[in-house]
């Protein structure tokens, strides 16, 4: 499993892996925001929330079709079947590895991107919090599109619809922390429902999509 | 005793029965031939037999984590070191070393260069080479001999020997002579399945949940 990981990390940061095109994605949709709805502080800080959670939602949706599709393409998907890793944990790792390699890097780099969004200062904490919680949702919930989507010509854009509305309940919440943080309410109750979600996910999901990927292999 | 036996096996491409009635064992040291035209259902056997889809009926009996698999595709990542990518298999398959691998395909000098920068014949061989780090005794091979050159072919052959005299054992479909005379050969043609025999695909037949 160990191996797997090391790999899928290695092939991310390697030429033409796209480590960073989610990232630089994320960071051009959030300096567009202004230019669309007027650089005007109060609107932004208003909308700021919603904003970089849809932001961070469109990223990890980017790379999403990589995650089974090239292993498929080259014929490692059906190795890996065949191997003693059972097929639910190369599942795991390789969500894992998506949200390391995408994720984790909008976690980090979101902040910065809040200050061009004139998010007022007291919500900081709760983003990095939120985004922290709610992204290795959206990476395992989007390894279970990819699963099914998996083999398919331009699976890409179907795996988008089918996971877009999956990660309806993570961004209400996931952005409803921000917001409540950004008026200086109690974020404790949708951040207790975001990290419900997320646990709730890592632990069913991995199974689904192996599934998935079973059939998909016949 | 035998690694592989397989009793009265049918398989199916596409919800159509492809193969029906299949029989055979495959013991140590054994090596079997799979002949048969194009679509006479060689490489759904294999997937079969390797349990990447189920078998319409019959049995197939064999221990649990006994076999590997080797299909059209290599399974090789071109952004990888030809010693990258077989450190992966081996790392999966529980850590053998990989230097008596490189060294029987022919890949030790190859070694730290990039698998995108190989020649065709080239990625067989590492792919190929997998097949030793996994230390399984059953290897089902799907045209194992694609793009490989004469002197490739022979390499091949002699792993394939060492194999079989470690107490392996091996199931191969091929077209050509792999200049092992001690294979047997199982032709596929008798066990073609006979259409109108049944129905071939019942009403509101979904092959995702056939």
């Amino acid at each position: 499993m160990k191996a797997l990981l090391l790999r899928d990390l290695r092939l991310a940061v390697r030429a033409g892996g796209g480590f960073g095109l989610s990232l630089v994605f994320f960071l051009i949709l959030c300096t567009l925001v202004p230019f669309g709805v007027g650089a005007e502080g109060g609107q932004l800080s208003r909308i700021a929330p919603g904003i970089l959670w849809v932001g961070a939602l469109l990223a990890c949706l980017l790379s999403l079709d990589r995650i089974f599709a090239l292993d498929h393409e080259d014929g490692s998907l059906d190795l890996l079947a065949t191997a003693p890793l059972p097929l639910e944990g190369a599942v795991a790792i390789k969500a894992l590895a998506h949200w390391l390699t995408t994720g984790l890097p909008l976690v980090v780099f979101a902040p910065l991107l809040g200050v061009l969004l004139h998010l007022p200062t007291a919500a900081y904490p709760l983003l990095v919090l939120s985004l922290a919680l709610g992204t290795p949702a959206l990476s395992m919930l989007g390894a279970f599109g990819a699963a099914i989507t998996v083999g398919l010509r331009r699976g890409g854009l179907l795996l988008s619809l089918l996971v877009l509305p999956l990660y309806v309940p993570t961004l209400i919440f996931g952005a409803e922390v921000v917001r409540r943080g950004a008026v200086g309410a109690d974020p404790t109750t949708p951040l207790v429902f975001l990290a419900g979600i997320t646990l709730a996910t890592l632990a069913l999901v991995p199974f689904a999509a192996a599934a998935a990927l079973r059939v998909n292999l016949r | 005793m035998s690694l592989i036996s397989v009793r009265g096996l049918a398989v199916a491409r596409g919800g159509l029965r492809v193969i029906e009635g299949l029989d055979f064992e495959l013991g140590a040291g054994q090596a079997i031939v799979l002949r048969g035209p194009n679509g006479a259902g060689k490489t759904t056997l294999l997937r079969c037999l390797a349990g990447l889809q189920p078998a319409v009926t019959g049995r197939i009996e064999c221990q649990s984590d006994s076999i590997a698999y080797a299909g059209h595709a290599d399974g090789l990542k071109p952004a990888l070191t030809v010693t990258e990518n077989l450190e992966f298999w081996s790392a999966v398959f529980g850590g053998p070393d990989i230097a008596p691998a490189l060294a029987a395909m022919n890949l030790t000098d190859l070694a730290a260069r990039p698998a995108h920068a190989l020649s065709a014949g080239q990625k067989r061989r590492l792919g190929l080479a997998r097949l030793m780090v996994t230390g399984r005794p059953v290897w089902l091979l799907d045209e194992p001999t694609v793009s490989l050159d004469q002197g490739s072919v022979a390499l091949f052959a002699t792993m394939l020997r060492d194999h079989l005299a470690q107490g392996g054992a091996a199931l191969i479909a091929t077209h050509i002579d792999l200049g092992l005379p001690e294979a047997q050969v199982l032709d596929l043609a008798p066990y073609r399945a006979r259409p109108g025999l049944r129905q071939d695909r019942p009403a509101g037949f979904n092959e995702a949940f056939a």
